[in-house]
């Protein structure tokens, strides 16, 4: 009578076990890596790392609400390392107590002090200037202020991606770290209305746009041209990428507003030891030189040099406001964003 | 028929049970109030942190006077926009099906369910691409009219509300097609036949009898097709639509405020209660029962069409099956077909056997649960016991961010509760036990999906006459004797059809899952949004694929029941 519940109850039991198995599965030596950069990206680096040392890595890719999980995680949280694409997740995360700080020598030589923490609980590993694509084709000019963004000689003729993307908050940030919240605000206005669209896709889709006609000038990090430019798989974006030309904006007399990727060691991090053999990899002339050549973003490491397609966009002058300025100023910059209606796109 | 289409709603009310009394053995009672209970824990959560979590003042005004306006304003437009387009395409061609005659009829009667297996977020990214500048519309109309960039000609953007109202719209007409079909065959041909013996043209027909017999009906549909809308947090947020389900996820996430977001949530679950009342209020009329067995039987006569008419009445009904499931399919497949080492490739093998495992063990779970709240219910019919299992449905009325956001807060405070309460007693620890495992996204699942396989059964149950247990139970046999002996083999066909639709719906989901899953635990699913998350939706179109072609089997069964076109 029972043996038909018995049955199902066996075969619940039977198949749910590997499911449980994930969550028992306890190894020494490997490094549990939750990431807001997507696997592909890391993945060149994280193999050389364990063809170097034998220790595996795991990614869990999230794309919102890290901190968030690893703080209800607590102590129990198999995370070790934090990997981030902006600085103000990284300040997010040591404000809500979820990293350790880490003394090694090896991080501090190779890291510069503008780009890691005051008490070490984050290091920069990659700079991304947020930068101007412009056409080739109707762009004259080869030299912008961010200012120059709200223009209206430009109506009509700006893409940017979502205005709420950490990238573009980091830029409002520092903007309004240099000009103050009621320029800054103008400033949006301005670039509100010049908007070609609403702001959307990523920062591939603004270059697209440029390709297409329907934008003029966009906002964009540096890699993404580079990652289109070598694109073999899908050779139209190379088209795109071709359509372009990079434009280093200003701040007035400071340089390009430039972003960093990061990490941290997760505050309960079960694999510590093998997490910092990871971390000072990353450092590492060898990891820095992977990520430029094959990710093509700027190495925070003295030293180590851009790769070729980097070299050729033109010289990168960094703006030098601490980048604690920038997180401090995230949520004022989303705020501002929600208020302007930027994300609504041109008001006519 | 009704087996099939009522697996479709949320079944919230049960019917009502004659001669309640109070319970006399209350293991039932407390067996269906555990269920409740843990099906609910995910929604308590939710309010609880809304009620006492820490308000920033601040943060809160700006939520409310700016965030929330513009969220509820696009929600709600989206919702109209959603809501028309279904009740045109869905009412339109259900009655085109169910009163003329034309080329394709019978092929069209089943093929128009078939965009019901396209998830919205597939669908959002197969548009998305489809009408892109570098697709082949607008690439074919610049090599027709020779224009050489945008600025030659104006296209519609898909990434609005509009075009996201487009796109939910081709992949749920369904709903509103199959309610209202079953009236147009059932109830309203003999109505009909009356109205036009009586001089009515085949348009007054339509809109002084049939659309009023259909309105339950039509309310029902729409509140599902509402439901699905609020629920989707992929296609809002690759069409770049900010709606309140968006905003949830964006206050908690980007703006790190979980209470403005659990406080976002209850404005959210206001809306859902409304709709789920709306639709049990309109099902409360609804009943398309023929009287005697043989009408029910009989094949209603269709109106042959002039050429002319016949030939519009064909395209009618082949564009929204081209829009909601010929686009998918052929866009999604193209690059699958491209690409079709990736269906080899390691990571798709991992999230093939992750998909099919959680999908039978949630479907497996579910309707165990689902079988003994019926069961409990059969054996001791009490108002209390209705009442508990109508709020353990309740779930699937709630979107899968919400249910996951309230999760992750009740298990890892359990699991972390759990531990130190080992380590510090035993010496024992447990970790993460249920929020570090896959058990947090089978959990979610079967919370979301246990409507589904209660409706299901309890239809089928409906359908077996109190005679037959009573006549078990006068020849001797206990109540649990009489229940797993004669109910449960009786109930087999609606057992399998609940698994079914379970582990479809599971396969499918989205929300939830991205948010809960343990390393390494990637689903077909997260597989294809991880990709189109990244600009790369061709990478992850192979397990898009295979998650249609499994959501494809329940449409194909019910396809297989309509297409004998009669009452079954």
């Amino acid at each position: 009578m029972t043996s038909f519940v018995t049955r199902l109850t066996v075969a619940t039991a039977l198949l749910a076990s590997p499911l449980l198995m994930s969550a028992a599965q306890a190894q020494d030596d490997v490094v549990n890596i939750y990431s807001y950069r997507q696997p592909d990206l890391i993945k060149p680096v994280l193999d050389a790392f364990t063809e170097e040392t034998g220790i595996p890595t795991r990614v869990l890719f999230i794309n919102k609400g890290l901190e968030e999980r690893v703080q209800a995680e607590a102590e129990n949280s198999p995370v070790d390392l934090i990997l981030s694409t902006d600085i103000s997740r990284l300040v997010n995360a040591k404000e809500m107590g979820i990293t350790q700080p880490v003394e090694m020598d090896e991080l501090n030589t190779a890291i510069p002090q503008e780009y890691r923490d005051e008490e070490n609980n984050w290091f920069g590993l990659t700079r991304r200037g947020r930068v101007i694509y412009a056409s080739k084709d109707r762009i004259d000019t080869d030299e912008m202020d961010y200012a120059d963004l709200a223009d209206e000689k430009y109506r009509g003729q700006i893409c940017i991606r979502d205005a709420q993307h950490s990238y573009n908050l980091g830029l409002f940030g520092s903007l309004i770290a240099r000009w103050g919240e009621e320029k800054t605000e103008q400033w949006m206005e301005g670039l509100r209305e010049n908007l070609a669209r609403r702001p959307d896709g990523n920062d591939r889709a603004q270059a697209q746009g440029i390709y297409s006609g329907e934008c003029d000038l966009a906002l964009g990090n540096t890699y993404y041209v580079g990652l289109m430019l070598t694109n073999e798989k899908e050779p139209e974006q190379q088209d795109w990428a071709n359509a372009i030309k990079i434009i280093f904006p200003t701040i007035g007399e400071h340089g390009t507003h430039v972003n960093i990727s990061g990490m941290a060691l997760a505050k309960h991090a079960p694999h510590p030891d093998a997490a910092k053999k990871l971390m000072s990899f990353l450092a590492s002339d060898e990891a820095q030189h992977i990520y430029a050549s094959q990710v093509f973003e700027y190495p925070v490491k003295e030293g180590v040099e851009p790769s070729d397609v980097v070299k050729g966009f033109g010289e990168l002058r960094a703006d030098d406001l601490p980048l604690s300025e920038v997180a401090a100023n995230r949520k004022a910059a989303s705020e501002m964003v929600d208020r302007v209606g930027l994300n609504q796109g041109p008001t006519n | 028929m009704e087996a099939f289409l009522s697996e479709w709603r949320v079944r919230l009310k049960p019917r009502r049970i004659e001669g309640t009394r109070t319970p006399r053995d209350s293991k039932p009672l407390i067996g269906v109030g555990i269920i409740a209970a843990l099906a609910l824990l995910p929604i308590a959560t939710v309010l609880l942190i809304a009620l006492f979590g820490t308000t920033d003042t601040a943060q809160w005004a700006h939520l409310t006077t700016v965030v929330l306006p513009n969220a509820l304003g696009t929600t709600l437009f989206l919702l109209m926009l959603v809501g028309l387009g279904t009740v045109v395409v869905g009412v339109g061609t259900a009655w085109l099906i169910a009163t003329f005659e034309f080329p394709g009829r019978r092929l069209f009667a089943w093929m128009l369910i078939l965009p019901i297996a396209v998830p919205p977020y597939l669908a959002a990214y197969a548009f998305a691409e489809f009408l892109a500048y570098t697709g082949p519309v607008q690439g074919a109309l610049r090599a027709f009219f020779g224009w050489q960039s945008a600025r030659d000609y104006w296209f519609p953007d898909i990434r609005s509300t509009a075009g996201a109202a487009l796109v939910m719209a081709a992949v749920l007409y369904p709903y509103l097609y199959l309610a209202t079909r079953v009236v147009f065959l059932m109830q309203g041909r003999n109505i009909a036949d009356v109205a036009r013996t009586l001089g009515a043209g085949a348009g007054t027909v339509f809109g002084r009898v049939l659309l009023p017999t259909a309105r339950p009906a039509i309310v029902a549909g729409l509140a599902l097709v509402m439901m699905e809308t609020l629920n989707d947090i992929g296609a809002v947020e690759h069409l770049g639509v900010r709606t309140l389900t968006f905003a949830i996820y964006d206050t908690w996430l980007s703006r790190g405020s979980l209470s403005g977001a659990a406080q976002l949530a209850v404005v959210m679950m206001i809306i859902v209660f409304s709709l789920v009342l709306a639709e049990n209020w309109a099902r409360r009329r609804q009943s398309f029962h023929g009287t005697r067995a043989t009408q029910m039987m009989s094949r209603p006569a269709r109106q042959n069409l002039s050429n002319g008419r016949a030939l519009a009445a064909t395209c009618l009904c082949a564009i929204p099956i081209l829009l909601g499931f010929g686009i998918p399919v052929g866009v999604l497949g193209r690059y699958a077909i491209h690409r079709s080492e990736q269906f080899f490739t390691p990571g798709m093998q991992e999230a093939i056997t992750h998909s099919a495992l959680l999908g039978s063990s949630v479907a497996l779970v579910t309707v165990v649960l689902a079988f003994a709240m019926l069961a409990a219910s059969r054996l001791e019919r009490s108002n209390i016991l209705a009442g508990l299992s109508r709020l353990a449905t309740l779930g699937y009325a709630m979107p899968g961010t919400i249910l996951g956001l309230g999760l992750l807060f009740a298990l890892t405070s359990f699991d972390n509760a759990l531990d130190r309460f080992l380590r510090t007693h035993l010496d024992i620890s447990t970790g993460l036990l249920l929020s570090g495992s896959a058990i947090a996204v089978g959990y979610v699942c079967t919370a979301r999906f246990l409507a589904l396989a209660d409706a299901n059964l309890r239809s089928g149950m409906q359908k077996l006459p109190p005679d037959i247990d009573n006549a078990a139970r006068s020849l001797g046999a206990g109540a649990g004797r009489s229940l797993f002996r004669v109910l449960l083999p009786l109930l087999k066909p609606a057992l399998g059809t609940a698994f079914i639709l379970v582990f479809v719906d599971t396969v499918k989901e989205l929300s939830a899952t991205i948010l809960l899953r343990p390393f390494g635990f990637n689903t077909l699913a997260t597989y294809v949004y991880e990709n189109a998350s990244r600009g790369a939706v061709e990478e992850g179109a192979a397990a898009a694929l295979l998650i249609l072609v499994l959501a494809m089997i329940p449409v194909l069964m019910l396809s297989y029941a309509l297409g004998r076109d009669r009452p079954v």
